[in-house]
This record gives C-alpha cells, structure tokens and sequence, in this order.
C-alpha cells in the first residue's frame, strides 16, 4: 500500500535536515505503528506524505499502490485514498462541520469520477458514523473543531477517518490528551475501519494506544530515520525500557 | 488658508454647472434651498480633506460621470427573487410605474418624490433634509447636502404599522453616462415595522440618500447589494435617528464597481435602542470600497454594532472609517465595532481608521481592525481533506464573511445574499 524509500527532507526556510533517510513499507490490510522520542521526525513524515508546504524532499520516495505520492497536491493525495488524523486537528471558525463533511467528500468522488452524495444520503451516513463515536447532532453544526474538548477534536477525525473511507489512514498521535473513555471509542473507530483493503499508519508515544489497536509491526524511529522494527513486543519493551536502551545498542 | 478658501466654491461651482434647483411646492424648495446653503458653506471634499484622506472624491466632484458600461445580468436570478416584496423600480435614477407594483400596502404610505414635491405640505418635510443636515456635523458630507438639493427622485415611506412585506427599490443602470441622484425617506411612526431592500448597480455615477426616521419601539431592517456593474460609481449616505427601544438593521453587500463610499449616520437619542450596521464587500482588481461609519450615543443602554468585512484581490482597495461618540449622558453604552479584511494577495490594500470618542463614565466600547492573508494551515486542513485549493479557498472566504451575514434576521434574505456570494466566487473561478 504505502511505500516510503529513503526519503530524506529538510526545511524549506532554513538548511535543517528532518528525516535522513526512512524506509518503511506498510502492506495492505496491516497495522505499523512508528513510535520515537519527540523531534525525532515522525509529524513531519506525515506531513510531507499529506503534502504541507514548508518542506523539500531532497532525495528518496514516496508511493501510494504505486502511485508516485510527492507529485500530488494534498487534495490529490486525499482523493487518492491517504488521510491523515492530525496531532493538532485546525480550528475552522465560519465552517459548519457538516459543510466541511460534505464539501471534502464531494469533492473527492468528483476527483475520482464518482457521483456526488445526495444530502439526504450524506445525512443519513454522518448520523450512523457520528453515533459510534458518540458525537452529537449539536457537535456537528458547531464550527469545524472550534470550541471543541481535545478528546472532542481527535473523536471529530475519526469521524471525518470512517466518512473519507481512505486506504491509508496516518494517525498522528491520535492519544495523546485522551482519556480513557476517549481513547476506547477513538481504538473502536479505527478498528471498525480495519480491513483487508485499508493500511493503518499509528504514530504513539505510548504502549497504551497499542494494547487497543494492535499493530502487526512496531517501527522505532529516531533523529529523522526508522532505527529498529519488531513485533508487538519492541512497544512493551519501549514502554518499559524507554527509548535509552534501543538507542544505545544502535550506536 | 486663503487658496483653499477660493478653490473649494470653484469646485463646486464647476460640479454644478450652472444647474438650478429642480422646481416644487414650498416645502421642498425651502428644504433644498437650506441643502444648497449647506452645500456652498462647505464646499465639496478636496485633497486636503482628511475624512476623504483614503478615497479620492475627484471623480465624484466632475461635472460629468465617467462612462460606465452595463454589465449583462442574465448569468444569475436576481437579486432577492424569491422574497415576495412590493417592487419600485428606478431605471438610471427615474422611477419607472411600468415596470414597478402599485404603490399600496396596508400599513404604509408610498408615495414618489416627484409627487410629494408638488405639495405646498407633506408630512416629510419633518425628516427630508433634516437628518442629512444633522448629520453635516461634526464631519460635513457635501455629497450628502448636494443630493438634498437635487435630488428629484425617490420615495418617502411613512409606515403605521407592521408592513406586510418588503418595500424592495430596485435600481436599474440602462444608461452607460447617467448620473443619478435619488433621495429616500422612511418614516417609522412608534412601533412599526418595515424592511426595505435595495438592489442594483442604478447608474454609471449614482448619488443616494436614505433618511430614516425610527419612533419609539419602531424597527427597521435594511440590506442592500450594490450591482455588479464593474464600473459605477456611488456614493451612498443613510442618516437615521433612533427613538426609545427602536431597532435599526442594515447590511450592505457589495461585489464589484469602481468606487463606492457608503456613510452611515446613526443618531441614539432614546434609550434602550439597538443598531447594527453591517457589510461585506468582495472586490477584483479596479475596485476602492469605503465604509464611513459615525454613531453617536446621546442616550443611555443603547447597543451599536458595526461589522465590515472585505475580501480584496488584484490591487483592490477597501477602507473603514467608522467612529463611536458616546455623549457624557450617554451612560451604560454598549458600542461595539470591527472592521477587517481578508487580503487574497500583496497587492490588495486595506486602509481603516477606528475611533472612539467617550465622554460619559460607565460604558462599554471596543474596537478591532485587522487584516490579513488566508490562513495556511486552516487551508491545508481543508486540502488535507480532499477539497481542491479554490474550493477550501472560496469556503474559508465565506466563512470569514459569516458574521456580516449574521446580522441579516430574515433567513430568506440572507440565504439569498449568501447565494450572491458564492455565485461571485464561482464566477470568479471562470
Ligand atoms: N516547520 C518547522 N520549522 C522548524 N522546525 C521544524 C519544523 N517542522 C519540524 N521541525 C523540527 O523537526 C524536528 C522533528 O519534528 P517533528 O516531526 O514534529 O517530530 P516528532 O513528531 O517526532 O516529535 C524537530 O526538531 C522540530 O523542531
Ligand atoms: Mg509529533
């Protein structure tokens, strides 16, 4: 599904490499979770998958079932099945929830020949996803993130996740600020949307995101590269250990 | 001192040309006479105006228009269409009973101009030219005085009750070199209801006033979009005074035109009264919008608002001049106002000077102006999404002009003016 091949980035505002060369294949139907110190590289390789200004791919690349990704607008990207679950999800004020919805899902069946979803079936289908996540009729009138509890914010990208029905799905710290009740509905979301089809891309801090949503492989990341990958294992022995020990036997 | 003494009645003189006052009965010819005093005492707006330091007044002083082509509007309904209303048509400035409904509503007294200045006494010499000439002070409107004296046209609207439906003045431009001049008047008697719309581009070169007079718990709603045409020209001024626990509304929509300067002049004068002026303006290229605001408090818990906002691309220029004085009885003031502008790239241009002015001691007022680019992460947000770069910028347009819109209360009516919106962004996308 996703195919990331020595991708080195810097910034575009000054000379600072990021990532220095990640490797990373997730297949189709599998969960990976990349996991790393802070500042280690993991939002901005989401970013720069997603398409955000402010970055230059300097060597490697980047595919979607083959489909060269880093030639793509961002929209083309999310038309192209990528999503991802923001670790600081934007604050719209004057954009109705719903119209973001209906606006972003129309707009990627245009770019994909599709036809356009009528209100009335679009209603019915934010109705049943926002149920499962316990979003209500009132949060999805108000404006776009604005007002909205941290735990709110994240519920509110799973939601637009099961909406977008994307291939590959990058969920960038999606725990952190959850409690637990939050973060059950959240790991229920996204397991209700695992499938044979689909890829999940989990970047965590923590074990805890892991014992709900259980990743088939475990990367590590640090100083802008994947330094070690493993079984569920290596997050308990992350959790554990800390970063420290993988770290050092890597030097 | 001494040359601008000299050339500003020059000015004037050239401006009018040697034209006399339109004939009438008594009360308006005394009523135009005091405007053109007004007027010759000061002069029109010259360079060194500092109230027309940010809009050039040089092509609202000559004698003559500038030509302004009349832009075909068969690519959209128009405006209001869907809102049962009592049609007044005016094609270039002349009321036009063809293609207007009668003039008859239960509740309300319509009558033309034309036809009011044939009497010796009409009801309207109590509000015509009166609250223009208030409004002459402190900060002297000569456009404002000079339509007093001209203008031969318009409506003067006394209503007695709860109006039955919108008056809706529509302002035709079928001349490419017209120059016209319309003077309305509305008078609410204690508790009644009117909205009045206004739509259209009226002329190449079009001067219009608006005198409303609000009794006591009367309310009064206006909005407006201003036609297309991309090269008329207006100024406009509303002069309204507020009586005890009355409700004055007005919204402005302008897309497009060359150059266009709205003045609104609210006077509180009985306590508990409420207005709100709001506009959005959207503006391409050869387009100068100024919004020149002045509300004075003289009376005490009454609320003023004032939300302008712009959208301006390819060099256009948009300015806000708007001023809140609070009189020293005026206590438990509430006067709020904002004015910004959402520049769509670096060649845009946003002037604005808020003021406040507060002599009494127990008042609330702010005052923000900003300006500023499309936010690049709430775009990327959108993109991130799936939406195309036009289609999440035209949403966070719309959605930065939300709050002028808000303070439109009819559903209908702002479902249409949004509709205008959109269609502009749509065809600005080609
Ligand atoms: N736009 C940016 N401007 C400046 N520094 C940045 C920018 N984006 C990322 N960085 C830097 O790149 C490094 C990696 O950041 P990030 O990808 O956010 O790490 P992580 O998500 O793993 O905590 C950090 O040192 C961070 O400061
Ligand atoms: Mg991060």
């Amino acid at each position: 599904m996703l195919k990331i091949n020595n991708l080195h980035v810097k910034l575009e505002e000054e000379d600072k490499q990021i990532l220095k060369g990640v490797d990373l294949e997730v297949p189709a139907g599998a969960v990976h979770a990349i996991m790393g110190p802070n500042g280690s590289g993991k939002s901005t390789l989401s970013y720069v998958l997603s398409g955000k200004d402010g970055y230059v791919v300097t060597e490697g690349s980047a595919t979607l079932e083959g489909q060269d990704l880093l030639d793509l607008e961002p929209d083309e990207r999310a038309a192209a099945g990528l999503f991802l679950a923001f670790q600081y999800p934007v604050e719209i004020p004057g954009v109705g929830n719903m119209t973001f919805l209906r606006t972003a899902l129309n707009s990627q069946r245009k770019a994909r020949g599709e036809e356009e979803l009528s209100a009335t079936d679009f209603l019915k289908m934010i109705r049943e996803k926002a149920k499962a996540l316990k979003i209500d009729a009132e949060m999805l009138k108000r404006p776009v993130n604005v007002g909205f509890s941290g735990g709110e914010k994240k519920r509110n990208e799973i939601l637009q996740m099961a909406m977008l029905e994307p291939r590959m799905c990058i969920l960038d710290e999606t725990d952190s600020g959850l409690d637990v009740d939050a973060m059950k509905l959240v790991s229920e979301g996204v397991n209700a949307l695992r499938d044979k089809g689909r890829a999940f891309l989990v970047i965590t801090h923590y074990q805890r995101l892991l014992d709900h949503i259980k990743p088939d492989v475990v990367h590590i990341m640090a100083d802008g590269r994947i330094v070690k990958s493993g079984g569920p294992e290596l997050a308990l022995e992350v959790e554990h250990n800390g970063y420290a020990g993988i770290l050092a036997e890597m030097a | 001192m001494m040359a601008q003494a000299l050339e500003k009645p020059d000015a004037l003189a050239l401006r009018l040309d040697g034209a006399g006052l339109p004939e009438g009965g008594a009360w308006i010819t005394e009523a135009r006479k005091a405007a053109l005093t007004r007027l010759e005492a000061m002069g029109l707006p010259g360079r060194r105006d500092e109230y027309w330091r940010f809009t050039r007044p040089d092509s609202l002083n000559a004698a003559d228009p500038a030509p302004a082509a009349m832009l075909p509007q068969d690519d959209e309904a128009p405006v209001f269409h869907a809102i049962d209303r009592l049609k007044i048509v005016f094609v270039d400035g002349v009321f036009d009973p063809a293609q207007s409904d009668p003039l008859d509503m239960a509740g309300i007294e319509i009558e033309r101009l034309a036809d009011a200045a044939r009497t010796d006494i009409h009801w309207a010499r109590d509000v015509y030219g009166v609250l223009e000439a208030r409004g002459q002070t402190p900060v002297a409107r000569p456009f404002g005085a000079l339509n007093t004296a001209y203008a031969s046209d318009g409506v003067m609207i006394r209503v007695t009750g709860k109006a039955a439906r919108p008056v809706s003045l529509i302002y035709r431009h079928e001349n490419a070199t017209s120059d016209a001049v319309l003077h309305h008047v509305v008078k609410l008697e204690a508790g009644a209801d009117l909205t009045l719309l206004e739509d259209g581009p009226a002329a190449a070169r079009f001067n219009n006033v608006l005198e409303v007079e609000v009794a006591d718990g009367a309310a009064f709603h206006h909005v407006r979009a201003q036609g297309r045409d991309h090269e008329r020209q207006a100024v406009t001024h509303i002069f309204t005074r507020l009586g005890t626990e009355s409700v004055f509304k007005s919204f402005t929509l302008t897309v497009n035109g060359r150059l266009t300067r709205n003045e609104c002049v609210i006077e509180m004068l009985g306590d508990d009264a409420v207005a709100h002026v709001a506009g959005a303006a959207m503006g391409d290229g050869d387009f100068h919008h100024d919004d020149t605001v002045f509300v004075t408090h003289d009376a005490q818990r009454c609320e003023s608002r004032q939300v302008f906002k712009k959208v301006l691309r390819n060099g256009a220029v948009g300015v806000f001049q708007g001023k809140i004085l609070v009189k020293p009885d005026a206590q438990k003031t509430d006067g709020y106002q904002k004015s910004q502008s959402l520049l769509l790239d670096e060649d845009s241009t946003f002037l604005a000077k808020p003021e406040l002015e507060i002599y009494a001691d127990d008042v609330v007022c702010s005052h923000g102006s900003t300006s500023g680019a499309i936010d690049e992460t709430a775009l990327f947000y959108l993109r991130s999404r799936g939406m195309p770069e036009h289609i999440a910028t035209d949403l966070l347009v719309l959605a930065f002009l939300a709050d002028t819109i808000e303070e439109i209360e009819d559903e209908a009516i702002a479902d249409d003016i949004t509709g205008r919106l959109d269609a502009w962004l749509k065809r600005r996308r080609g």
